[in-house]
């Protein structure tokens, strides 16, 4: 099949110029089907988010540092951890990665010209900006209270917020997070370049992959969850309503079963970025592929099994909470077998710290802090006392913003060569990696032992005891917040001023580094032929003799 | 393999690349459809699970004859639509526009009988559960109102993908006309009528829990 | 800043489980750590150390931690199961004592009528069951010196047993997300020695004890019209209610349930859910009618209907 039908056009125009310079008007950017042009769509709404999201969580930090809230109402704090949590969940966490990395690199990374329903992916943007726009309207002007776990019946009867727009945002945005999974998941199925077998994939395809799955098969059970709970809002009808018959602990059930899955999408990306940044930085082939792999696809399939644990207190049975504290735990192994392998990738490495490094080392870090703390809460008996305070708070904290975050800058740092056509300043960004590692720490940290004190989540006031931790959780947060504003300012910088970019900066391996930088619109001139896995990297004192990609520029 | 008129986006190797893309495409989207279905078949189920009589009493009040003849209509369109299948893979785009119409009427003739006869039936008895005065009272009343409101979201949520698939169809029908499929490409007619059959699908779910069950 | 007091019998328990999990993150954190560092300081590009031959089998590295971890993972999950399970079954002689919440206060009927806001005092050294209800939201009674936590649902009964083993005053918080005052949603527990218990219950005054509140209630919602004693007295067959709770009782749709609290408190306010076999569907549901606090009362008063005493 590798000879082309004589129907496939190609204009010329998307082989000789980069996809940056194929159309400079409003609309070639607007109507593009090009899949890295949506991707840089994504780049900007998912950054507006991200700022947004992180002005309410520094409002959050500022109010906290009185326990008696300086903010002076708990009603605007409520608010306030409420955008945080909504913004951040369905707006940045769950689509970041996947909808901008992603949406740019997978194709590329496995030599396709495009994804397999371009036009699919514009019509998901286009999605995502309505519900987005429709939730910020809710959470702007109506104001919503309610967490973003929406529970009943405070969200259904009790909460004067704007729930149900809030939830009619959230389930637009929804659609367009299951027709991004459907288009990744034919895209790696059907349109893998000539000899890329399923064992030479990438790590990050094979998460990609897995990710999809989730967003594809969880998706629309939040769809309908959030439906049931608009209309209970508006019509009363009573499905999660005791007094007629219904049950406010299903709604629990189902919001969990999307929104445990919605945990490890966020996650999984990450995996895959930090396993391509380690094999290229450490000059090594990644340790245990195959186990990387599966264990990918072991998360994806157990964390269906796992959302009884959000609710070991919560009244349901108890042989109910034994079985989803051992599923648990299950769902921890693969994620452990995966920092081995990383640790494993680290050993007899020839390892160069740059940013990208810098950031996917912090990764590792963070996330194993996480993950660990998350054994405390995967007990029964320990997480009864633990739940519901910042200890929570502070374990998926390490693991969305220690993990999932750092991931994301450290992939976006790894690929902004490729996406950009600029180096950004290396000096800076290692400087910004080391200030977020430090002050991630400091914000965080202090909240596993407030969550051990006994201090609960979503409290607007507290108790005078728990005022030393809170400020030195606040002192931190100034510091992280600086540290996220660093990479705004260069990376925006390195755009006009940066050094233009060779096409494989970091002599890395990936199919994406044998086009220029940026690609054409076409991605590659030439389909590429793979004819070994994806880590071939040769140890540098027999370099000479081994296979580099062909236009492989000195490093450093 | 060549396709014939329908452009082939330049990230295929071929039109066959293409087309098998698309039809599994539509598969995936159906899985996503399950699951949106299953969370309202979940929450159906432990709505009898805890108000078993309150069900029973409230479905003993649907229009089964109304339903049983929407389920023979809806199998029959079916079964039009994949005759029309059988003969563009023949080449015959006169008869599969002839198919598309019978199934049009049939699927037509379920969405009048449910929203034009059925739904304004049940809402004149009473049995809209979000209205002040509902016909089952009693200890029975807030569960046969939950067995309604199932009744109408459900039957409702299905309506709207009836009327996805009519819209859909139509414009296979125009595609036909204007001499687009042809023995060799008629992709779009295919992944329609896994679209069509899926909805029939659902139907066959819903109607043994809404009009069966509860007479048992 | 003081550590965390541990004032009740589960609460070291609790503890020792945290200090073990402490001890193994600390173990697995150590190692990480220190394989990172020593690999990143060792292997970085300029470093001239010798780095061997590669090629070794990573499956027998892979398999050996996998099944490590397993093994750490499954000691763990059967203690805290063990403990979690245990912490469920409380002795039978428990003092119960009901809590109904509401936004955005905590109110605490003890059995013998005496009542509180935003405090629970209970008696030290002795077994104590609460049961728990909520008007509206769900809550969520939370006692960190206790270790113990559990969510309060609307329209159903849901219980939390402990006991305290410190005097003292302990804080009591509401953990679930309940509205605009979650966060002054709070209150403290009172541990006192039995005899400063027993003062305090004789210094606080008494309306009627709980179950001759009920039996008032019984007769205004009009109860003893239909389930007296002797079906012949009354016009309408009901099910008897003396005797009947903790007793096994046959439904209808041939499931046999036992009377306990939550299932008294279901039949009030959703009759129709659970017919006793032998009678029909006839009793009006009180949902909404009745609030929480005077379920609780009636639930009490029909649990002391015994099968000799007067109705």
């Amino acid at each position: 099949m590798s000879a082309e039908s004589a129907d496939i056009k190609i204009p010329a125009a998307a082989v000789d110029r980069s996809y940056l310079h194929d159309g400079t008007s409003l609309k070639s950017w607007l109507l593009t089907t090009d899949h890295k042009r949506i991707a840089i769509l994504y780049f900007a709404s998912i950054t507006a988010f991200f700022f947004l999201g992180g002005a309410a969580a520094a409002l959050v930090r500022f109010n906290l540092i009185t326990p008696q809230g300086l903010l002076g109402s708990p009603e605007t704090y409520n608010r306030l951890f409420t955008m945080h949590g909504v913004v951040m969940v369905w707006f940045f966490l769950v689509p970041a990665v996947p909808v901008t990395l992603g949406n740019f690199i997978i194709p590329l990374m496995i030599g396709a010209r495009d994804l397999a329903f371009p036009r699919l992916n514009l019509f998901s943007w286009y999605l995502f900006m309505v519900g987005g726009t429709i939730t910020l309207w809710a959470l702007f002007v109506g104001g919503l209270d309610t967490g973003w776990t929406f529970y009943t019946p405070l969200s259904t009867t009790y909460s004067k917020g704007h729930v149900a727009l809030a939830a009619a945002g959230i389930f637009v945005a929804g659609f367009s997070s299951i027709a991004t999974g459907l288009n990744f998941i034919i895209t790696i199925h059907r349109l893998r370049a000539p000899g890329l077998t399923w064992y030479r994939l990438p790590v990050f395809i094979w998460s990609m992959y897995s990710l999809s799955v989730l967003l594809v098969l969880a998706t629309p059970v939040l769809a309908i969850t959030l439906l049931l709970m608009l209309l209970e809002r508006l019509f009363h009808i009573g499905v999660f309503d005791p007094a007629v018959g219904g049950d406010p602990l299903l709604f629990q059930h189902l919001f969990w079963f999307y929104s445990h899955p919605a945990v490890y999408m966020m996650i999984l990306p990450g995996f895959g970025v930090i396993s391509e940044i380690i094999p290229a930085f450490a000059r090594r082939p990644i340790f245990g592929y195959k186990f990387l792999v599966w264990a990918s696809v072991a998360i994806a399939v157990i964390s269906f099994f796992v959302w009884g644990h959000h609710m070991f207190v919560a009244g349901t049975s108890v042989y109910s909470a034994v079985l989803f504290s051992i599923l648990s735990y299950m769902v921890a192994v693969p994620s452990a077998i995966k920092v081995f392998n990383w640790l494993g990738t680290l050993h007899k490495g020839y390892i160069h710290f740059d940013a990208p490094m810098l950031y996917a080392l912090g990764f590792i870090g963070l996330f194993t802090i996480g993950g660990v703390t998350g054994l405390w809460v995967a007990a029964l008996a320990a997480d009864v006392h633990l739940t519901q305070t910042y200890f929570v708070v502070a374990h998926f904290h390490y693991i969305m913003v220690g993990g999932m975050v750092s991931a994301y800058f450290g992939g976006l740092h790894y690929w902004w060569p490729k996406i950009t056509g600029r180096m950004y300043p290396e000096a800076w960004a290692r400087i910004a990696a080391l200030v977020m590692f430090i002050g991630f720490n400091l914000t965080f940290f202090p909240q596993f032992i407030l969550g051990y004190l006994g201090m609960p989540r979503r409290y607007a006031t507290y108790a005078p005891e728990f005022q030393v931790l809170n400020v030195l959780s606040s002192a931190g947060s100034t510091i992280l917040a600086a540290a996220y504003l660093l990479p705004l300012a260069y990376l925006l910088w390195s755009l006009l001023h940066g050094k233009r970019a060779p096409q494989n900066p970091w002599r890395a391996t990936g199919l994406e580094w044998q086009t220029p930088s940026p690609p054409p619109t076409v991605n590659f001139i030439a389909t590429p032929h793979v004819t070994q896995g994806p880590y071939a990297y040769a140890r540098p004192d027999k370099e000479s003799s081994a296979k580099e990609p062909p236009h492989g520029e000195a490093h450093e | 393999m060549n396709s014939t008129t329908a452009s082939v986006g330049f990230q295929y190797r071929s039109g066959a690349d293409q087309n098998e893309a698309a039809l599994a495409g539509m598969w995936l989207f159906l899985a996503t459809e399950v699951l949106f279905f299953g969370g309202l078949l979940l929450c159906f189920i432990v709505g009898r699970h805890a108000n078993p009589l309150a069900f029973d009493a409230a479905a003993r009040e649907t229009t089964l004859w109304a339903g049983t003849v929407n389920t023979v209509l809806l199998l029959t369109s079916s079964l039009a639509y994949a005759a029309g299948i059988v003969f563009v893979r023949a080449g015959d785009s006169r008869r599969l526009m002839r198919c598309c119409f019978g199934a049009l009427v049939l699927g037509g003739a379920f969405i009048v009988l449910k929203f034009g006869v059925e739904w304004p039936g049940d809402i004149s008895q009473h049995l809209f559960p979000a209205a002040a005065s509902f016909k089952i009272g009693g200890a029975l009343e807030g569960g046969a109102r939950l067995f309604f409101v199932f009744y109408f979201i459900s039957t409702g949520l299905h309506g709207l993908h009836m009327l996805i698939g009519v819209v859909l169809v139509v414009w296979i029908m125009l595609r036909a006309r204007r001499g687009e499929f042809s023995a060799h490409y008629h992709t779009p007619v295919v992944a329609v009528g896994l679209y069509w059959s899926f909805v029939d699908i659902v139907w066959l779910t819903l109607y043994p829990l809404i009009y069966l069950v509860g007479r048992g | 800043m003081t550590l965390l007091p541990s004032a009740s019998a589960n609460a070291s328990e609790v503890d020792r489980l945290l200090w073990a999990l402490l001890a193994i993150s600390l173990a697995v954190l150590v190692l990480v750590f220190a394989l990172l560092l020593r690999y990143i300081t060792r292997y970085r590009a300029n470093s001239p150390v010798d780095r061997g031959v590669e090629g070794t089998k990573s499956w027998i590295f892979e398999s050996a931690w996998t099944g490590a971890t397993l093994l750490v993972f499954l000691g763990l999950f059967v203690w805290g199961a063990n403990l979690y399970v245990r912490m469920f079954n409380p002795p039978q002689d428990a003092l119960r004592i009901y809590v109904v919440a509401k936004q955005w206060m905590w109110k605490v009927e003890h059995p013998s009528g005496q009542r509180e806001i935003n405090a629970l005092h209970v008696p030290l050294n002795r077994a104590v069951q609460l049961i728990m209800t909520s008007e509206d939201v769900i809550h969520d009674f939370s006692v960190p010196a206790f270790r113990i936590k559990h969510d309060v649902l609307p329209g159903r009964y849901e219980t939390l047993g402990f006991t305290a083993t410190r005097a003292g005053t302990y804080p009591l918080y509401c953990t679930q997300f309940c509205g605009v005052n979650h966060s002054m949603m709070t209150g403290e527990v009172v541990v006192l020695p039995p005899a400063q218990f027993a003062a305090w219950l004789a210094r606080n005054p008494v309306a009627d004890d709980l179950v001759g509140e009920g039996r008032t209630l019984y007769i205004r919602y009009g109860c003893s019209g239909c389930h007296a004693r002797g079906a012949e007295v009354a016009t309408v067959r009901a099910p008897p209610l003396e005797g009947l709770y903790g007793r096994p009782v046959p439904l209808s749709d041939g499931r046999t349930v036992t009377a306990d609290e939550r299932y008294l408190h279901d039949s009030i306010v959703a009759p129709g859910a659970q017919i006793v076999a032998g009678y029909q569907d006839l009793m009006p549901s009180y949902a909404g009618q009745i609030s929480e606090e005077d379920l609780l009362k009636l639930v009490t008063y029909i649990k002391s209907l015994s099968p000799e005493s007067p109705p």
